[in-house]
């Protein structure tokens, strides 16, 4: 059996629970959808009065609530997996002949796909709030959002299996997730920050992902951000795959 | 026919600044058809020998192979002939017993309609029949172990591995489980691993013990062989008169191998477990034909545990005593 036939196997396997009860798809967008509703329209009239029209204000808002529900949403996967661990579920599964591999895309694939489907939710929640963007627009920024969730997720499983415990992995995220976050001017753009803030925001991921994403939303998709911003994603997607897979097929060594 | 050879297999965990020794150099050599038991106190190495066996844990000494395949080098050729039953329940909680089981028979390549039929066959061999559609955790603690082994036997394993088989059990649900135990050798000839720290189960289930205490074998023989060859039947007998004298009467009797007057009426003596019952009865006569009245006698078997203790030193059931 394949690797990709072990991956698909693994991912309908589980799929399957979340298309049983899909309910639980929309609690993660919570946190994501709060700052959306309550705090758009604040940031979103704060930038119009610098000069921005409302529309654009909110493709500048809405792609770092995308951020945010990738990174914290991709980060719960390690969750799952300790879950998985702690129950006995994993190590069954790890003496099938199964490819190592296929254990982490399956699983990283199935949570890639709900992410995808919440985004969408948040997306079609923020066009009443005044957003507005055409299909190409939507679909690369959806593509950014898959590629940031593989990689937070692929890395999320990794520590997972290394950690084991959640006590481990829970504030290694809140120590590290926040402030990438806020670093990468999801809140407010960069561009307002002062240097230092600024200059500290140009050595993370995020920040150039973040500006692609507002650049393809206000419809510049040949801009130099955009180009930078998918140089940065589709390498942090290759390092994290990388990282991943080797965890995967080490554990127990 | 060896179907299990191991080599020197040992395992060491680092944690900060200490080592833990968890196996010491493990030597075993299983034949096909064997039902096997590790037994040793928790802390013994079993589990982890076990994880190395099946692939789970990378030994840091020694080598081993399952059915030919070298458990390193050629993992996933094992991880297809081997079935593993943890300790821990293995079936996902929120998955129903169906789903759960034809994921397995697929990740082992299993053809659809033989799968079918033999998830079926399992599900009814195993008492879990009208339990398909059910989801794993809302099953009892039998029918969830009883699952754990469905999924280890799905492909029809030339080996399984078992550890702690039947711990937390209830007794019936525990002898139910050792019937499905001898069945598997029986009627599919496999070829079974168990790892256990009750004697009740390595005495009842097992051909051959390998007794393993501190990471490594201290003793490898059959049940009873290990009970004649370490620990005697001890018989003590009460008498009506001097016991000094019954020592010297019963210390010229071939069979008995050592003789105590453990005080001024009762003789303490260890025979050799085979046809004890016979020397006992010589015993008696030949104290009455001394002249000494026999009050009462009694005979203790020996046990896995007196195997243990006098092995280690130490009891079965104290655990391994840091």
């Amino acid at each position: 059996m394949s690797t990709i036939q072990g991956t698909s196997v693994l991912f309908w396997h589980d799929l399957r629970l979340t298309l049983r009860n899909p309910v639980w798809m929309l609690f993660a967008i919570a946190q994501p959808l709060v700052f959306l509703v309550f705090f758009g329209p604040l940031v979103t009239r704060t930038l119009g009065a610098s000069g921005l029209s409302s529309h654009n204000a909110w493709q500048t808002f809405v792609p770092g609530v995308l951020l945010q529900l990738s990174l914290f949403g991709a980060a719960f996967t390690g969750f799952t997996v300790i879950t998985d661990l702690q129950s006995g579920v994993l190590e069954r599964l790890r003496v099938t002949p199964v490819s190592r591999t296929a254990l982490l895309l399956g699983r990283v694939l199935r949570d890639v796909v709900i992410l995808l489907f919440q985004a969408i939710v948040l997306l079609l929640i923020a066009i009443p709030f005044g957003l507005r963007a055409d299909a190409a627009e939507i679909l690369i920024s959806l593509a950014f959002v898959a590629l940031i969730g593989l990689s937070l997720a692929s890395l999320s499983s990794a520590l997972g299996l290394m950690l084991k415990t959640e006590e481990s992995l829970g504030p290694l995220f809140n120590t590290v997730l926040l402030p990438l976050l806020l670093l990468s001017g999801a809140l407010l753009p960069m561009s307002l920050a002062p240097g230092w803030l600024n200059g500290i925001s140009r050595v993370t991921p995020f920040r150039y992902v973040l500006e692609a994403v507002r650049s393809t939303l206000q419809g510049h998709f040949a801009a130099v951000v955009v180009a930078e911003g998918a140089a940065v994603a589709v390498g942090m997607f290759l390092l994290a795959m990388f990282c991943g897979i080797r965890v995967y097929m080490r554990q127990g060594a | 026919m060896e179907i299990i050879v191991a080599d020197g297999l040992a395992r060491t965990f680092r944690s900060g600044k200490t080592t833990v020794s968890a196996v010491q150099g493990v030597d075993l050599s299983v034949n096909r058809g064997e039902i096997v038991g590790f037994l040793g106190p928790n802390g013994a190495g079993k589990t982890t020998t076990l994880r190395m066996l099946t692939t789970l844990l990378r030994p840091t000494a020694g080598t081993a192979r399952i059915a030919g395949a070298d458990i390193v080098t050629q993992a996933a050729a094992v991880r297809q002939r081997i079935g593993y039953i943890a300790q821990a329940a293995s079936a996902s909680p929120k998955h129903r017993v169906y789903e759960e089981m034809h994921l397995q028979a697929r990740l082992h390549r299993m053809e659809p309609t033989l799968a079918r039929r033999r998830i079926e066959f399992l599900l009814t061999q195993l008492e879990l029949a009208d339990l398909g559609h059910r989801m794993a955790c809302t099953l009892s603690g039998g029918q969830r172990r009883r699952l754990d082994v469905a999924l280890g036997l799905v492909h029809e394993p030339a080996v399984i591995f078992l550890d702690e088989p039947t711990a937390g059990l209830d007794p019936q649900s525990r002898s139910n489980l050792w019937e499905h135990i001898r069945w598997l050798r029986e009627e599919q000839e496999a070829t079974v691993f168990l790892t256990t720290h009750y004697l009740e189960e390595a005495d009842a289930l097992c051909d051959r013990i390998l007794v393993i205490d501190h990471g490594r074998i201290i003793a490898e023989d059959s049940s009873a062989n290990l009970k004649q060859s370490v620990a005697s039947t001890v018989v003590l007998v009460e008498v009506d008169g001097d016991a000094a004298s019954g020592v010297v009467v019963l210390e010229g009797l071939t069979e008995v191998r050592e003789v105590t007057a453990m005080d001024g009426k009762t003789l303490r003596m260890s025979v050799g477990e085979d046809d004890d019952d016979r020397v006992v009865l010589d015993a008696v006569t030949a104290l009455r034909a001394a002249g000494l009245e026999v009050r009462s006698f009694s005979l203790t078997r020996p046990t896995l545990e007196d195997v243990f203790f006098n092995l280690t030193g130490r009891a079965l059931r104290d655990g391994a005593g840091v």
